[in-house]
């Protein structure tokens, strides 16, 4: 396969990196291969005395070919390719004749570390030009030498903060960073290349080395490992030990500092390979893979355009869909019936795109013309322009009910009425309507502009085109999208509705609050269901637990619901929103040093707390969550375990390293799941007696993932 | 060639505030992208149909020189729509409007957003020419040696700053100080100016009240609070004549007769308005205020004349119309001063005016006063100078429908000896 051309300008060659039958450059053996071979053609070629890298696609390289190396690994495939790519990575490096890496577009993975091994690195300022690790995302090490040329270049700090959080640089930053030597506009780039090599040719001298370490922290051993010392104490942290790869991550650099390159390399290639061996990893690469698939909109044909939205109700909700609407410059009519709302939804906005401002990731300008977007108003004037009204007030069918009817009076017959709820039924919201088939469900995930999932919910009258032109404003709203029946709680809310259930029923049983919560984190929550609780506000919580749901999980035999979540509410607890909830908060709304709220205990059966076993806690909370999702797969709710994984993982905090209900429960195997939950239902009532789709799948010993 | 019918579809103007409130923080771009964006949010005209955007504004600031792309390009407006910015004083509006008419009736444009905005709260204070030719010059020094050689010729006056005031280049007088001396050379008493002073502030008190001026104002708050902004700041509604008639005089010590309260006031703000060829604005669907009929620009004598613009413009906007006062049934005149609008209005009556002036053999007429600036005027509701021109063209279009008239006619007076008049037809 040719994965390049070449062009010779006088006496420098022009890698023109073009992978064939592909829309990106990506690397795989087949790749290295070629340019172990190419790179000796070139030395071997009197006329060529320096190189420019550049492309001829979109990105420059877009990372390594992610489904060739999750395919096909086992333990130790990795060792020879690492060792190829090292040595090829190390004769560039080494290279008398001096090599530019002249980017446009993405250089992100062994993109990145391709362009480290150069000696020279202009980025074009295209927008799309940005530079990256994100290996960790994926559970996974930059294995192309990045721990080791990284923090050479820029400094242990920098490098570390690259690495640890996967983030992309972009241009400005990069220069600023010493990650790249030059930015330049895109028309200039190649001839400026072009003029580096030659400029370099004479005093190039490979091996030596750019002093990058800068500070005084930074150039001693003291100063190295108190750094190396601080970011091991922030991983663990952030990961509770559940992520390998930061860990390796950081070891690979310490070696690499302690014991010099060429141990860094060999420590890189053999972490690189327990990592890709790694269950964490081998999850996290299935819900990327999962989040890209849901990028693309499979009813794209019937989709219709959506240029302006009418957004019923300025909450703080309305202002986060408005917000992610604006910035896809989609126009806004922000509806309130109160001015001081629209008021301060519009101060929402222009908070968070002033953060954007101050961060130079956003012009002034820009922010004027997202702001533009967005017009506030208090009837229902112009609402004939709109094509799909949002309604995100109060979580009240009537209420609800009635704004459909006003909507309907203004809007246009082709209008689609989307309704923001949690948990209410959208068919008997849409009881009344004149177009049945036009309405439909978004559940937003609160804060809006921050969380990635978008939950459609369609009812058996919702027409297709609907479905698909919400698909598409929710992908381009720049949210994961799944769609999922109507019905109780839909999936989400339902799923953990039953999780948030358990954890009540083990602080009735006596359970400990902070105890509990911290069990739901090692679990690999982001929070524990007591936080959860004050944070989404008992309030909402009392009004799901008190509405159909319930209903529907009781009928299926009685099963025990937990009504302290709506007692509490009778008592005025609302949660952090009223900084009146399980946990104690200053006058800012924080909380208070983490202060469990001694009076809530009063709703649990008093001070005296007993110990709990942490497996069996865990078993509980996981296993109702998991046990409800394969219910909702059963019923048909979701449409897949795949929709089912991403929108617990995106919209809920499941762990991401066990991938989602459906993947835990194959990598537990579906024998052992219902050996788990048989033992639970016998312990603590029919409320865990597993599904039926989980005994099938025992039965015929399958997976959910085929 | 066939003209174009001009139409008037809507209007739109930020609050007008006193100097040194709430838009003390804004960039005259600023209040005109207000504007722009209450435009269009109020019409929710497809952006990228604009074809221009002409703005006028009085106080330049030099990094916004073209202040009418800046207000138009935040406003929401795509990059798509040429935009220049033009200057002629108080009618400087008036002024953006007119060569919108004329674009559209030529066929250069079918869709243009015109009209002004000034921020007298940002006015460009300007070091002394001296210190400018020194910084200048120090743009090219090299070396400490050349740097200290200059720094030896800078003398500490030169660190004043030149705050500009507003007089007339050509005369060295204040407009104020002009319009006392017209003031008395026509005859108009200090008691008649605070009359009229108090009914301009009476009336846009009701008018404001009533909501007609809160139809025009598009009140979509500032960053970053963005509490709306209803209504203007400087109408007082409890304006008493003898309250006013205790005032000092503001600009003649001790004895000339206008004073702060017959005199309009510093103010911030922007207005603009929507033009469309009538065949486009029909293709739309929308249904147009009015139309354009007639327009004139005057200049006249620097040293008596500075502020009898309207007396020259009326009659002649009338004569090109075929048409005379009695055909008018909304009058929109910009109340620079209440001498100055008295004034004017005793020319227009006046035969002697009439022969030694406008070469006529008797006076224009009387205008009943039940057809004059019923919704307040400048006096009272405040002059952006670059956009009250686009203010008077949207109350005179709204009043039309109000009153149920047939024709308006627009005048005001302008800095350099300027006048212009517009007449409207409702549609």
């Amino acid at each position: 396969m040719n994965y390049a051309t070449l062009e010779q300008r006088e006496d420098v060659v022009i890698i023109w990196m073009d992978q064939e039958g592909e829309s990106v450059n990506k690397i795989s053996p087949t790749f290295i291969a070629y340019f172990e071979r190419l790179m000796h053609e070139i030395d071997a070629d009197d006329r060529i005395r320096a190189i420019v890298l550049a492309s001829r696609k979109k990105d420059w390289i877009a990372g390594a070919d992610l489904e060739f190396f999750s395919n096909n690994y086992q333990a130790g495939t990795w060792k020879p390719i690492g060792k190829r790519s090292r040595k090829l990575l190390g004769a560039m490096e080494a290279s008398v004749k001096p090599i530019v890496a002249a980017i446009d577009g993405a250089a992100l993975g062994a993109g990145c570390e391709i362009a480290l091994a150069c000696h020279y690195r202009i980025i074009s300022d295209s927008k799309h030009s940005m530079m990256g690790l994100p290996e960790v995302k994926l559970g996974l090490l930059p294995a192309g030498g990045g721990t080791q040329r990284l923090p050479r270049l820029i400094g242990l700090q920098s490098a570390l903060d690259m690495m640890l959080t996967g983030k992309n640089i972009y241009p400005g930053k990069a220069k600023k960073m010493g990650l790249v030597d030059e930015v330049v506009s895109k028309g200039a780039l190649i001839r400026s290349a072009v003029e580096q090599a030659k400029s370099m040719i004479i005093k190039h001298k490979p091996g030596k080395k750019k002093k990058g370490m800068s500070g005084l922290l930074e150039n001693n051993m003291i100063g190295q490992s108190v750094i190396l010392r601080q970011a091991r104490k922030m991983v663990e942290k952030q990961t509770k030990g559940n992520y390998p790869a930061p860990f390796k991550i950081l070891e690979c650099v310490e070696i690499g500092l302690k014991k010099g390159e060429k141990a860094g390399y060999k420590a890189e290639a053999k972490k690189f390979d327990e990592l890709l061996c790694s269950a964490e990893a081998k999850e996290l690469i299935q819900i990327f893979f999962n989040m890209t698939d849901l990028k693309k909109n499979p009813m794209q044909h019937l989709a219709r355009p959506v240029q302006r939205i009418g957004m019923v109700g300025a909450g703080f909700m309305g202002a986060g869909i408005a917000e992610v609407s604006a910035k896809k410059d989609v126009a806004v009519i922000l509806k309130d019936i109160k001015e001081t709302t629209i008021a301060s939804a519009k101060k929402t906005v222009w908070k968070n795109l002033s953060k954007a401002v101050s961060k130079k990731a956003m012009s002034p300008f820009r922010a004027n013309q997202v702001m533009n977007h967005i017009s506030g108003q208090m009837d229902y004037r112009n609402f004939h322009k709109v094509d799909i009204v949002i309604e995100a007030v109060f979580e009240d069918v009537k209420l609800k009910r009635k704004i459909l009817a006003e909507v309907e009076a203004e809007m246009n017959p082709q209008c689609i009425f989307a309704t923001n709820t949690s948990a209410l039924p959208i068919k008997d919201i849409a009881l009344m309507a004149k177009n049945p088939e036009q309405i439909i469900g978004l559940h937003y995930f609160s804060p809006v502009p921050k969380m990635p999932l978008l939950e459609i919910v369609v009812t058996d009258q919702t027409a297709d085109w609907v479905i698909a032109t919400c698909l598409d404003l929710g992908i381009k709203q720049g949210k994961t999208c799944i769609v999922v029946k109507d019905g109780p709680g839909f999936y989400t809310t339902r799923i953990l509705a039953v999780m948030l259930n358990e954890a009540l029923l083990l602080l009735e049983e006596g359970a400990d609050i902070k105890e509990l919560d911290s069990f739901a984190q090692q679990f690999g929550f982001p929070v524990g269901p007591v936080t959860l609780m004050d944070e989404v506000g008992i309030d909402v919580g009392a009004h799901i637990l008190s509405g159909e749901l319930t209903e529907y999980i009781k009928q299926r035999g009685n099963l025990k619901m937990s009504t302290k979540m709506i007692d509490m509410y009778r008592a005025d607890y609302h949660g952090r929103k009223n900084r009146k909830g399980f946990y104690l908060y200053g006058k800012d709304g924080k909380k208070d040093k983490g202060k469990v709220n001694p009076a809530v205990y009063n709703f649990f059966g008093g001070k005296e707390r007993k110990e709990m076993d942490q497996i069996s806690v865990r078993n509980r909370l996981a296993m109702a969550m998991v046990n409800e999702a394969a219910l909702c797969l059963e019923e048909g709710i979701i449409q897949s375990a795949r929709d089912g994984d991403i929108g617990a993982v995106f919209g809920l905090g499941f762990p991401p390293f066990r991938g989602g209900p459906f993947r835990y429960l194959d990598s537990m195997g579906a024998d052992s799941a219902l050996s788990i939950l048989e033992m639970l239902s016998e312990r603590h009532g029919p409320r865990f007696s597993p599904a039926q789709i989980i005994r099938d799948k025992s039965q015929s010993a399958q997976k959910f993932y085929a | 060639m066939i003209l174009k019918r001009v139409v008037v579809v809507e209007g739109s103007r930020t609050p007008f505030l006193k100097a040194g409130t709430d838009f003390k923080d804004l960039l005259a771009f600023e209040l005109g992208a207000m504007a722009i964006r209450g435009l269009l949010n109020k019409t929710q005209l497809d952006a990228s149909m604009v074809d221009r955007v002409v703005m006028g504004n009085t106080i330049a600031n030099v990094s916004t020189s073209n202040v009418a792309r800046e207000a138009a390009l935040n406003g929401g407006v795509p990059n798509t729509a040429v935009c220049n910015t033009v200057t002629l004083a108080c009618i400087s509006a008036n002024q953006a409007i007119s060569q919108a008419v004329d674009q559209i009736m030529l066929g250069h444009a079918d869709v243009i957003i015109a009209g002004g905005t000034d921020s007298v709260s940002d006015i460009p204070i300007t070091l002394s020419k001296e210190m400018r030719q020194t910084l200048f010059q120090a743009r090219k020094v090299k070396g400490i040696g050349d740097y200290l050689k200059l720094a030896k010729e800078v003398r500490p006056g030169d660190f004043s700053p030149e705050v500009p005031d507003i007089s007339e280049f050509t005369t060295g007088r204040t407009m104020g100080q002009d319009c006392d001396r017209l003031a008395d050379r026509i005859g108009v008493s200090r008691k008649e100016q605070d009359e009229f002073a108090v009914r301009s502030h009476q009336l846009a008190h009701m008018a404001t009240e009533s909501g007609a001026l809160g139809k025009e104002i598009c009140s979509d708050g500032i960053p970053p609070n963005f509490l709306p902004i209803k209504k203007d700041n400087g109408i007082r509604g409890d304006s008493k004549l003898e309250k006013l008639s205790k005032l000092k005089p503001a600009f003649t010590r001790p004895h000339g007769t206008l004073t702060a309260a017959n005199s309009s006031f510093l103010t911030d703000g922007a207005a603009v308005v929507l033009l469309m060829s009538e065949e486009k604005a029909r293709e739309l669907g929308i249904k147009p205020k009015a139309y354009v009929k007639q327009y004139v620009f005057t200049g006249q004598d620097l040293e008596e004349e500075l502020l009898l613009g309207p007396a020259y413009a009326t009659p002649a906007v009338l004569d090109k119309a075929g048409m005379t006062l009695a055909d008018i049934d909304v009058f929109e005149y910009h109340e620079a001063f209440a001498g100055q609008i008295l004034a004017n209005l005793k020319c227009l009556n006046s035969d002697t005016f009439a022969q030694e002036k406008l070469r006529r053999s008797s006076k224009v007429g009387e205008i009943d006063m039940a057809k004059f600036n019923l919704w307040g005027g400048s006096l009272a509701i405040g002059h952006p100078f670059g956009a009250t021109g686009a203010r008077l063209v949207a109350t005179a279009a709204n009043r039309l429908h109000e009153e149920d008239g047939q024709h308006a006619l627009i005048a005001a007076c302008a800095g350099g000896a300027h006048g212009h008049a517009m007449i409207l037809e409702r549609a």
